[in-house]
C-alpha cells in the first residue's frame, strides 16, 4: 500500500516537472508560433503590398491587423467539402493533418534560447530533416487522394521536388556538423560562438546559399511553388481542398517556412546570441534573425517568376547537390588544415 | 459527375493506365486569359496534343450588327478586344467611311491616331502585366497596372469612358480634345518611357524569367505566315508586316516609327516586340500632338456624317450644335446612309490584323458584318506552338501570342 503510495507521488513528481514543464514549455511554443504564422501571413500581404504599390491589408481593425484572424474565423466557419469522387476519403481527410503535424512537430527540437527547448535531443537536425521530408507527405497524399488532374500533378510534383532538394538540404548542413562536431542544435550554437568568424554563415557560404534555396523548395515558396503552381495547375495539390482542411495546408505552409528559418538562423546565423545583450529578452537577437529571413523568403516572393519543372530538377541536381558536396570537400579540408 | 465517377471505374476495371493523360484546362482557369479552353493530352509534363475550343464568350457581335444602324454597331465593336476598344472602334469606322466614301477631317485622323496607340500601350501593358503573372512575377502585374490606370484615366478624360469608349464616330470622332488631355498626354508621353526599364528590370535581366521565355513556343517566320499570324506575334518570328507600313492608314505614313522586329520566333521575342512597340506607340503619341496643336479650332466630325445627315423630315431634330456634331438616332428609323457595296479594311490592332467585312444593301444597316480578329486566328496556331512543350510552357505561350476571347468568339 505505500510503495504504491510513494509511486503514484513519483509518477506525479516526474510529471510535474518534467512532463508538465515540457507541456507547458510545447504550449508556449505553438502558440508563440501560431501568433507568428498568422502574422506571418498579414506581414507577407503587407511587405509585398508595398513592394507593389498598394495597401495591402488596411480594413479589418487598426491597419488591418485584426485581417489574420478575420481569416482564421471565416476559414473556421467554411463548410469542409469532400468531393465524392475523392479516392480515399480518409486519407484525403488525413493529408493536411500530416502536413502540419510533421511541420510543426521540428518545432520541438529548434532551441530558441539556451534554456527554452522542449526536447533538447542529440540527433536533433535530423529530426528536423526527417520531419520535413515527412511533411511533404500529406502534400503527396492529398494530390493522390484528390482523384483530380491537377491535384495529382501537383503532388507528383511535390514528391519529385522533396527528393532532389531534400538531399541537397542535407547536404548543405553537412558541412555544418562537421564544423560543429555535433548535431545537437544547442552544442552547434555553441561551437559557432567559439568559432573564429562567430557565424557559420562566413566559412559555409556556399551551405548557407544552398540550403536557403533548398529551404524555399523544400516549402513549396516562390519561384519553386510548381506544386501549387496557381497559373497552370490552378492550385495543384489542394485544389479539391477547402475550409478547415484548406487553411491547414496554409498553416503547413507557414510552419514549415518559419522552421526553416529557424534552422538556419541556428545553423548558419549564431541562433540567440548577438552582438550585445538585451537584458530581459533573451531570444531578442533570434527572433530578429527570424524576421530577417522572413523578410528574405517574402522579399524572394515579390520578384521572381515561377521555374519550370524540369529546370527545378536541374537546379536541384546539376547545380545545388554537386555545389553542396564541393562545400563538405571545402570544409573537409578547413578541418585539416586548421 | 456520375459519368466521369464510371469512366474513372471502367479505367480501373481495364487496367489502362498507359492511356494518355487527359487534362481539361478551362474554360475556368486562372491562366487562361478568359475563357479558353484547352484539351491537353498529357505524357508526364509533357504536351502531346493541345486541342484549343472556343464559343464560351459568343454574344454574336456579327450577328447583332446586321440589326443595327451603321453607328449603333459601333458600340459592338468595343466588346471585341474590350482591352483596346479604341482600335476597333477606328477600324470599325475607318471600313464604313470607306464604303461611303467619307473624307474624315485632318484633326480627326490625328486624334484616332493618338487614340489608337494609347490602346496600344493600354493592351501591352496589361498583356506584360497578365503573363509574367502566368509565369510568376507578381510585381510586374501591379506595375504595368499602375500606368494603365493612367491611361485609362486620360480615356475617361477625353470620352467618359474608361474601358468600351465608343469614342470614334463615322466620319470623325465625338468630342475635341480639351488642353487639359493635351497636358496630359504630354505627361504621360513624358514619364513612360522611363517606366519600361522599371518592367523591364523586374524581368529583363532575371534569370528564371529567361529560361522560361528562350526557345519557348518557337515558330519560324514561313510557318508564322502559314497559320495567319499578325501583329507582334508574327514580327516575334522575323517577319516586318505591319499594316501602319504596309497599307498605310490615317496619317501613319506622315509618321517616323519604327517597325518592331525579332527573329528568334520564341516567346521573348515576342516579349521583345511588345517592349518595342510600346516605345514606339509612345513616340507616335508624341508626334501626333505636336500635329495637333497646328490644326488648332478644326473640325472634329465630317460635314455630311452620317449620323448628321438624317433626313429632317422623318425625325424631329432640334438645330445641331456648332460643334462638337452629334447624331441623333432613333430606334426603329431606316435610313438609307449608306450606298450599296462590299468593303475589307483592316487595321494594325494590339493584337494582330483587326479586319472589317462589311456588306451593305443599301440600307441604314449593314447587311453582313464579319469581322477578322487576330485572337481566332492565334488560337489556331496554339497547338502548333505548343505540342512537345511542358504544361509550365502552354502557359507562357498562350500569353505571348496575347489572345483576348472576347474578340475570338465575338
Amino acid at each position: 500500500m505505500i510503495d504504491f503510495l510513494r509511486l503514484y507521488d513519483t509518477a506525479n513528481h516526474f510529471l510535474l516537472k518534467y512532463l508538465g514543464l515540457s507541456v507547458f514549455k510545447s504550449l508556449v511554443l505553438v502558440g508563440i508560433t501560431l501568433l507568428h504564422v498568422a502574422y506571418t501571413t498579414y506581414a507577407e500581404r503587407k511587405i509585398i503590398g508595398h513592394m507593389q504599390q498598394r495597401l495591402g491589408p488596411n480594413r479589418v481593425g487598426p491597419r488591418g491587423l485584426l485581417q489574420p484572424i478575420a481569416d482564421v474565423l471565416k476559414l473556421i466557419t467554411k463548410e469542409d467539402i469532400i468531393p465524392s469522387c475523392v479516392d480515399s476519403p480518409v486519407v484525403f481527410k488525413l493529408a493536411p493533418f500530416i502536413s502540419l503535424v510533421a511541420g510543426a512537430t521540428s518545432l520541438a527540437v529548434i532551441p530558441i534560447w539556451e534554456h527554452f527547448v522542449v526536447t533538447n535531443v542529440n540527433m536533433a537536425l535530423l529530426v528536423v530533416l526527417a520531419m520535413s521530408s515527412l511533411s511533404s507527405f500529406g502534400v503527396i497524399l492529398a494530390g493522390w487522394a484528390s482523384n483530380s488532374r491537377y491535384s495529382f500533378l501537383g503532388g507528383l510534383r511535390a514528391s519529385a521536388q522533396v527528393i532532389s532538394y531534400e538531399i541537397a538540404m542535407a547536404l548543405a548542413l553537412v558541412g555544418v556538423m562537421m564544423l560543429a562536431g555535433s548535431m545537437n542544435l544547442i552544442e552547434i550554437v555553441k561551437a559557432q560562438i567559439e568559432s573564429p568568424f562567430k557565424i557559420y554563415a562566413i566559412p559555409q557560404i556556399i551551405g548557407f546559399f544552398v540550403f536557403m534555396v533548398a529551404a524555399i523548395a523544400e516549402t513549396n515558396r516562390t519561384p519553386f511553388d510548381l506544386p501549387e503552381a496557381e497559373s497552370e495547375l490552378v492550385a495543384g495539390y489542394f485544389v479539391e481542398y477547402s475550409g478547415i482542411r484548406f487553411a491547414l495546408f496554409y498553416l503547413a505552409e507557414y510552419f514549415g517556412m518559419i522552421v526553416m528559418c529557424m534552422l538556419a538562423v541556428v545553423c548558419f546565423l549564431g541562433g540567440w546570441y548577438g552582438p550585445f545583450e538585451i537584458p530581459g529578452v533573451p531570444m531578442f537577437w533570434f527572433l530578429l534573425k527570424l524576421y530577417f529571413l522572413i523578410f528574405f523568403y517574402i522579399w524572394v516572393r515579390a520578384t521572381l517568376p515561377r521555374y519550370r519543372y524540369d529546370q527545378l530538377m536541374g537546379l536541384g541536381w546539376k547545380v545545388l547537390i554537386p555545389l553542396a558536396l564541393l562545400n563538405i570537400v571545402i570544409t573537409g579540408l578547413i578541418k585539416v588544415l586548421a | 459527375m456520375a459519368q466521369a465517377l464510371e469512366i474513372i471505374q471502367k479505367q480501373k476495371d481495364s487496367e489502362q493506365w498507359d492511356e494518355p493523360y487527359l487534362v481539361n484546362m478551362g474554360p475556368q482557369h486562372p491562366a487562361t486569359h478568359g475563357v479558353l479552353r484547352l484539351f491537353l493530352e498529357l505524357d508526364g509534363e509533357t504536351i502531346v496534343r493541345c486541342d484549343p475550343r472556343i464559343g464560351y464568350l459568343h454574344r454574336g457581335v456579327e450577328k447583332l450588327s446586321e440589326h443595327r444602324t451603321y453607328s449603333q454597331a459601333m458600340v459592338l465593336t468595343d466588346r471585341l478586344d474590350y482591352i483596346a476598344s479604341a482600335a476597333n472602334n477606328v477600324g470599325y469606322c475607318l471600313a464604313v467611311e470607306k464604303l461611303m466614301g467619307l473624307e474624315v477631317p485632318r484633326r480627326a485622323q490625328i486624334i484616332r491616331v493618338i487614340v489608337c496607340e494609347m490602346a496600344r500601350i493600354a493592351s501591352h501593358l496589361l498583356w506584360l502585366a497578365t503573363h509574367a503573372l502566368d509565369i510568376g512575377a507578381m510585381t510586374v502585374f501591379l506595375y504595368c497596372f499602375r500606368d494603365r490606370e493612367w491611361l485609362l484615366d486620360i480615356f475617361e478624360e477625353i470620352c467618359g469612358a474608361r474601358l468600351t469608349v465608343s469614342y470614334p464616330r463615322i466620319g470623325g470622332v465625338r468630342l475635341d480634345f480639351n488642353q487639359k488631355i493635351i497636358d496630359e498626354l504630354y505627361r504621360f508621353t513624358e514619364e513612360f518611357p522611363h517606366r519600361i526599364p522599371e518592367y523591364e528590370t523586374l524581368i529583363d535581366v532575371n534569370r528564371i524569367w529567361l529560361k522560361r521565355t528562350k526557345g519557348v513556343g518557337v515558330i519560324s517566320g514561313e510557318e508564322a505566315v502559314n497559320l495567319g499570324l499578325t501583329g507582334p506575334s508574327l514580327r516575334g518570328s522575323g517577319v516586318g508586316y505591319d499594316l501602319r507600313r504596309a497599307r498605310p492608314y490615317l496619317i501613319y505614313d506622315e509618321l517616323d516609327f519604327e517597325v518592331a522586329v525579332e527573329f528568334e520566333g520564341d516567346v521573348y521575342s515576342r516579349y521583345r516586340v511588345r517592349m518595342k512597340e510600346m516605345r514606339e506607340a509612345n513616340k507616335i503619341i508624341r508626334q501626333c500632338l505636336d500635329k495637333l496643336a497646328e490644326c488648332e479650332g478644326e473640325p472634329v466630325i465630317a460635314e455630311d456624317a452620317p449620323d448628321l445627315v438624317i433626313p429632317y423630315g422623318k425625325i424631329k431634330r432640334p438645330e445641331p450644335a456648332p460643334h462638337p456634331k452629334r447624331g441623333y438616332l432613333v430606334k426603329g428609323v431606316e435610313v438609307p446612309i449608306v450606298p450599296e457595296g462590299e468593303v475589307y479594311f483592316a487595321i494594325e490592332a494590339p493584337k494582330g490584323e483587326l479586319g472589317y467585312y462589311i456588306v451593305s444593301d443599301g440600307t441604314g444597316h449593314p447587311w453582313r458584318v464579319r469581322i477578322r480578329a487576330p485572337s481566332f486566328v492565334h488560337i489556331s496556331a496554339l497547338p502548333a506552338l505548343s505540342e512537345g512543350q511542358m504544361v509550365a510552357d502552354i502557359i507562357a505561350v498562350i500569353g505571348s501570342v496575347d489572345i483576348v476571347l472576347g474578340e475570338c468568339d465575338r
